[in-house]
């Protein structure tokens, strides 16, 4: 028998219902696209868990290296001016 | 000499770091720094408790095509088919540890890789199906509730998706013994007979004794298991009393009675010889369960050739 392939690994991302965030769920085996939706539907809605699935090749999926987080995610609490507290409204001012 | 106590410095640091974050009670995820020994064990807890997940359909897919009711029939084939999604839920998160579903099998087929123990008892009859629902996915409930709580995050998470389906297989299996416990004195019998059985098995799941589990230290301190063995036994054992009371069944274990000072049941001596005596291959059904795995396997090799021959050509078709 040839190498045994177990087939390529997809990332699924589900949609819970329409307008929800699409989140991640797992992954599948799979050759092509079809058969990863395909799988990705049996293995994790099997109870009407989403109404809307994404399948992506795990190594199409680029990820932070978190020894970075520090700087990566550098919150740049010296930019103020983000926050809408910053700003000085004239008084009487509503609705702003 | 300077080197290697540079070396032993950064190796403290993170092992410092690593221990800050788990104390902490942040969850460890794929890409972040963790000790070799928090790894290896995680991947042989959690193929482990994959392959248990995948080798437990056999059992009771035994029973698919006797079972007594159209029913009853269509509720076991989606209960095992649960169970193979939780064996696939358990496999991606283990991959995310940097081990390949491949290697996983090669370890289950080599027998490197180990399976729950009470999958090599056989079901020999319907009431079986009752007993391993309601104390083998009870008894599997107990432990999975707590692993939520694991450090490590994408274990954790399968464990969530777990918990929500199996109190169905829990109740599914009880429905069965309290519909036997209300037939005719056979019916009646066949329940007793198969909760006797399983029992005690159901009570080795939970593994040795806390005074003598090999693994217990880091395991704890890492947070990967949350409540000891003994803890978790003992929280199946006070749950479960009374719903064998309720239905008439009788808990095979003459030592087993109320302690009002520690407000939990006492029970007598599990016979550890027989948990190594199966747990080391010379049970009911050892064999026959991994020659099965084996051979579907095998069986099943030209499935994914043809899926992957498949792809290849239309990949050329798109590129020519
Ligand atoms: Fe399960
Ligand atoms: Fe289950």
């Amino acid at each position: 028998m040839a190498t045994d392939s177990q087939l390529a690994m997809w990332e699924v991302f589900m949609q819970s219902k329409p307008g929800a965030n699409y989140i991640h769920a797992g992954s599948v085996h799979a050759s092509d696209k079809e058969m990863a939706l395909q799988n990705a539907r049996d293995t994790y809605t099997r109870r009407g868990e989403g109404t809307s699935i994404w399948v992506v090749p795990s190594d199409a999926i680029v990820a932070s290296n978190p020894d970075d987080n520090e700087m990566f995610f550098d919150p740049a609490n010296d930019k103020v001016y983000r926050i809408p507290t910053f700003y000085v409204m004239p008084e009487g001012a509503k609705a702003i | 000499m300077e080197v290697l106590e540079k070396k032993n410095e950064i190796q403290d640091n993170l092992l410092k770091n690593f221990e800050a974050k788990i104390d902490r009670g942040d969850a460890i995820e794929p890409r972040d720094k963790m000790p070799d020994a928090y790894r290896k064990h995680l991947i042989r807890q959690m193929s482990q408790h994959a392959h248990s997940e995948v080798i437990g359909m056999q059992p009771e897919g035994n029973w698919i095509t006797r079972a007594p009711s159209l029913r009853v029939r269509q509720i076991l084939l989606a209960k095992i088919q649960d169970e193979g999604g939780h064996g696939l839920y358990l496999y991606s998160a283990a991959e995310t540890l940097g081990i390949s579903r491949r290697e996983m099998i090669e370890q289950l087929h080599s027998g490197k890789a180990k399976y729950s123990n009470i999958f090599n008892y056989p079901a020999l009859t319907w009431a079986d199906i009752g007993a391993i629902g309601w104390l083998v996915d009870g008894a599997a409930i107990v432990n999975q509730v707590s692993l939520q709580r694991t450090s490590y995050g994408p274990y954790s998470r399968a464990m969530v998706r777990i918990c929500k389906e199996e109190s169905f297989h829990q109740r599914q299996g009880y429905e069965i013994m309290a519909k036997m416990m209300k037939g005719t004195k056979d019916q009646q019998e066949m329940a007793q007979d198969a909760m006797n059985r399983w029992w005690w098995p159901s009570l080795m799941m939970f593994g040795p004794h806390d005074s003598e589990s090999p693994h217990t230290g880091d395991a704890v301190k890492w947070k990967i298991k949350r409540s000891s063995n003994d803890e978790l036994r003992q929280k199946f054992i006070d749950k479960t009393v009374q719903q064998a009371e309720v239905i008439g069944l009788t808990i095979p274990d003459k030592d087993l009675k109320w302690n009002e000072a520690k407000k939990c049941y006492d029970h007598g001596p599990i016979n550890w010889e027989e948990f190594y005596r199966v747990i080391s291959g010379n049970g009911p059904c050892n064999k026959q369960r991994m020659a099965h795995h084996v051979k579907v396997h095998n069986d099943g090799a030209w499935v994914r050739e043809a899926a992957e021959a498949y792809r290849q050509k239309k990949e050329k078709k798109i590129f020519h």
